[in-house]
C-alpha cells in the first residue's frame, strides 16, 4: 500500500505542473521574469560597473529588489485559488472521494506550484546571468556564490507565499474574497511593513526600539529576512548595497534567515492543511 | 452480510437550518438503491455523509463498518466510486488524460481505461480532446467512466442520468444490473422517477430532510394502496359498469373505458372484465411518479 500512498503528493504536483505548462503560465511567468532580470542587469550595470564591487553584486542587489516585488505577486497569483477554486468549480468534491487525504491535497499542490515558480525563477535569472557572464563582466567565484544565494532563496520566498496563499484559500469561502486579500497580504509585507517599520524608527530616534526589537521585527516579515540574507550576505554585496552599517548591527547569520524563510514556508502550510481539514466541501 | 453503509439518526444542520433530520438507513451489498425526492430534500447531503466529504451534527455514519471522515477515510475510498451532481474536470487535460489521473490515485492499473472509456461510449476520438471542449453529457459519461474505475463495492451516484442521451441511460442501467450482480452497492438519486421503475430494488423518499418511505417498489405500492387503473377496449362504458357493480368506478372518454379500483380488489375486478366482450385490456399500476406524490400528500397531511 505505501508505494502508491507515498506518490500521491507527486501525482497531484505532476497535474499541477502539466495544468501550469498547458495554460502557458510557466512560459509568461519565466518571460516576465527573464525580460526584467535582464533590462535590471544591463540598466543596472551601466553607470557602476567599476567602483570596486564585481558586476554580478551590483545585479544581486537589483535582483533581490525584483524578487521582493515580484516574486510573493507571483506565488500569491498562483496559489490564492488553489483550493477555494477547486472547491467553488466542484473538482475537489471528486478529487476527496478519492483515496487522497487533504494533508496531501495541500503538499501535491504545493510541490507542483513550487516546480513552475522555481522553473520561472531559475530560468529567468539564470538568463541574466548567462547574458551577463557572456559580455565577459566581472564575475568572480564569490560573486557567483551570492547570485547562486539569490536564486535559491528566491524560490524559497516564493515558497513562503504560496503557502500564505494557501492558507488564504483554506480559510476562504469566496474566490473575490480570497484574490482580495493575497493582494493585501502583499501590500503589507512588500510596501507597508517597511514604511512603518521606518516610521516607527524615525518618529522613535533610537529610544525605545532596540536593536533587538529591531531584530525581531525584520523577522516579522519573510520579505525583510529575504532582503536581509541578500544585501548582507556577502561583504562585497553588503557594501554596495549600502547595507555594511546594518549589517554590522543586525546580529542574523543567513542560517538563521533562511530558518526563518522555512518556518514562515511549514507553518502556513501545515495552518492551510489544518484548517482545509475541518472544512465541509 | 453487514452493510455496506449505515446511517444511525443523523441530523446535519446548515447554521440554524436542517438538511437532514434523523435519518437511519442501511444500504446492503448487490443492493440498488434510488434516493428521491424534491429539490433541497437532502439527497446530496445525505450522499456526501456517506462520503465523508461531510460530518454529520448528529448521529453516526458508517461506510464499509468505518468512519468515511475519520482518519484512515483515505484507504476506504479505494473502495468506493461517486458520481457528484455538479461534475466538474480540470478543463485543460484531455479526457483519457483525465481517466489516468484518477486511475493513478486510485492505485489502479491504466490498462482497462481505454475499455472503461469505450463502455460509457466515449470515442477514442473525443478522450483525445481535451475536456474543456465537452458537452455535458460527453462530461456525464466521463464522470461515470472514473467512477467505475477498480471495481468499487460502493458507488455513490447523484443523478447519473441527466444529460445523458436515451441510449446511453439504457447502458448505464445495464452497466448498474451487471454491479449488482456482482454484489455492488448502488446508491443513486434521481428525478427521472419514470425510468428508475424496474431498475432498483428499493426505493427511498426524501422529504425536506426527513425519509418519508423506505421500500421496494411493490411494498411501497402496497403501503400507499392507490387505485389500480384498468383499460378496456370494445364493449360500452354501461356495461362495464354494470359488469363491476361497486367494486370500480367507471368512466370513459368515448373510445377506452377506465376503471379505477383498490389493489386490492384487482383480481376481482379482471376476472369480471374478461368475462365481456372486449378488444383488448390493460392494467395501469400506480407510476412511481404517484407513489412520491402520494407519500408528499400523506406527509403535508400530517
Ligand atoms: N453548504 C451548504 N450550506 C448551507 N446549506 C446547504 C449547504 N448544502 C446544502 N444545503 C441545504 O441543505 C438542504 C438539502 O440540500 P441537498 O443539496 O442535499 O438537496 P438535494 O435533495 O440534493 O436537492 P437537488 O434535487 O436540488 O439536488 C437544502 O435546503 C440546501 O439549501
Ligand atoms: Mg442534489
Amino acid at each position: 500500500m505505501s508505494g502508491t500512498h507515498t506518490s500521491i503528493p507527486l501525482i497531484l504536483a505532476g497535474k499541477e505542473i502539466r495544468d501550469g505548462l498547458r495554460n502557458r503560465w510557466v512560459v509568461a511567468a519565466t518571460l516576465l521574469m527573464a525580460t526584467l532580470a535582464l533590462s535590471l542587469t544591463f540598466l543596472g550595470s551601466v553607470p557602476t560597473g567599476t567602483v570596486g564591487a564585481g558586476a554580478l553584486d551590483v545585479v544581486v542587489v537589483s535582483l533581490s529588489s525584483l524578487t521582493i516585488f515580484l516574486v510573493p505577486l507571483i506565488a500569491l497569483l498562483l496559489s490564492f485559488d488553489a483550493i477555494v477554486g477547486e472547491v467553488d468549480r466542484g473538482t475537489m468534491s471528486l478529487l476527496l472521494s478519492y483515496p487522497v487525504s487533504r494533508g496531501q491535497v495541500v503538499l501535491g499542490k504545493f510541490l507542483g506550484h513550487l516546480s513552475l515558480l522555481g522553473f520561472a525563477t531559475l530560468v529567468g535569472y539564470g538568463a541574466a546571468g548567462a547574458a551577463l557572464a557572456l559580455t565577459g563582466a566581472d564575475t568572480g567565484p564569490e560573486g557567483w556564490r551570492a547570485f547562486a544565494g539569490l536564486i535559491g532563496s528566491s524560490i524559497l520566498l516564493g515558497a513562503v507565499f504560496i503557502a500564505l496563499g494557501y492558507l488564504v484559500s483554506a480559510v476562504v469561502r469566496d474566490r473575490g474574497a480570497a484574490g482580495g486579500i493575497a493582494i493585501g497580504l502583499w501590500l503589507v509585507f512588500v510596501l507597508v511593513f517597511d514604511m512603518a517599520l521606518l516610521g516607527i524608527l524615525v518618529a522613535d530616534q533610537g529610544k525605545t526600539v532596540t536593536v533587538g526589537l529591531l531584530n525581531w521585527l525584520m523577522l516579522a516579515n519573510p520579505a525583510d529576512a529575504f532582503r536581509l540574507f541578500n544585501l548582507t550576505g556577502t561583504d562585497q554585496v553588503s557594501q554596495f548595497a549600502g547595507m555594511a552599517g546594518i549589517a554590522g548591527q543586525i546580529h542574523l547569520g543567513p542560517v538563521t534567515l533562511l530558518a526563518v524563510l522555512a518556518g514562515w514556508t511549514v507553518l502556513p502550510l501545515a495552518a492551510a492543511a489544518l484548517i482545509f481539514s475541518r472544512r465541509q466541501i | 452480510m453487514s452493510p455496506s453503509v449505515t446511517i444511525d439518526h443523523v441530523s446535519k444542520l446548515y447554521g440554524a437550518r436542517a438538511a437532514l433530520t434523523e435519518v437511519s438507513l442501511h444500504l446492503a451489498p448487490g443492493q440498488c438503491v434510488a434516493l428521491v425526492g424534491h429539490n433541497g430534500a437532502g439527497k446530496s447531503t445525505l450522499i456526501k455523509l456517506m462520503l465523508g466529504l461531510i460530518r454529520p451534527s448528529r448521529g453516526g455514519v458508517r461506510l464499509l463498518g468505518e468512519d468515511p471522515a475519520g482518519a484512515h477515510a483515505a484507504r476506504l475510498r479505494r473502495a468506493v466510486g461517486y458520481l457528484p451532481e455538479n461534475l466538474a474536470f480540470h478543463p485543460s487535460l484531455t479526457g483519457k488524460e483525465t481517466l489516468d489521473f484518477y486511475a493513478r490515485l486510485k492505485g489502479v492499473s491504466r490498462a482497462g481505461n481505454a475499455g472503461l472509456l469505450a463502455r460509457v461510449g466515449l470515442e477514442a476520438e473525443a478522450a483525445r480532446r481535451r475536456v474543456g471542449t465537452y458537452s455535458k453529457g460527453m462530461r456525464q459519461r466521463l464522470g461515470l467512466a472514473q467512477a467505475l474505475l477498480g471495481q468499487p463495492r460502493v458507488l455513490f451516484l447523484d443523478e447519473p442520468t441527466t444529460g445523458l442521451d436515451p441510449a446511453l441511460r439504457q447502458v448505464f442501467y445495464e452497466i448498474v444490473q451487471e454491479l449488482r450482480r456482482a454484489g455492488v452497492t448502488v446508491l443513486l438519486s434521481s428525478h427521472a422517477l419514470t425510468e428508475l421503475e424496474g431498475q432498483t430494488d428499493r426505493i427511498i423518499v426524501m422529504n425536506r430532510g426527513v425519509k418519508i418511505a423506505d421500500g421496494t417498489l411493490a411494498g411501497l405500492r402496497h403501503l400507499a394502496d392507490l387505485p389500480v387503473r384498468i383499460r378496456a377496449l370494445g364493449a360500452p362504458a354501461a356495461m362495464v359498469a354494470d359488469a363491476l357493480g361497486t367494486l370500480g368506478q367507471v368512466s370513459t372518454d368515448g373510445h377506452t373505458v377506465e376503471c379505477r379500483c383498490a389493489g386490492g380488489d384487482k383480481v376481482a375486478v379482471l376476472r369480471r372484465l374478461t368475462s365481456l366482450p372486449l378488444a383488448d385490456l390493460s392494467v395501469v399500476e400506480p407510476s412511481l411518479d404517484e407513489l412520491y406524490a402520494h407519500f408528499l400528500r400523506q406527509e403535508q397531511a400530517a
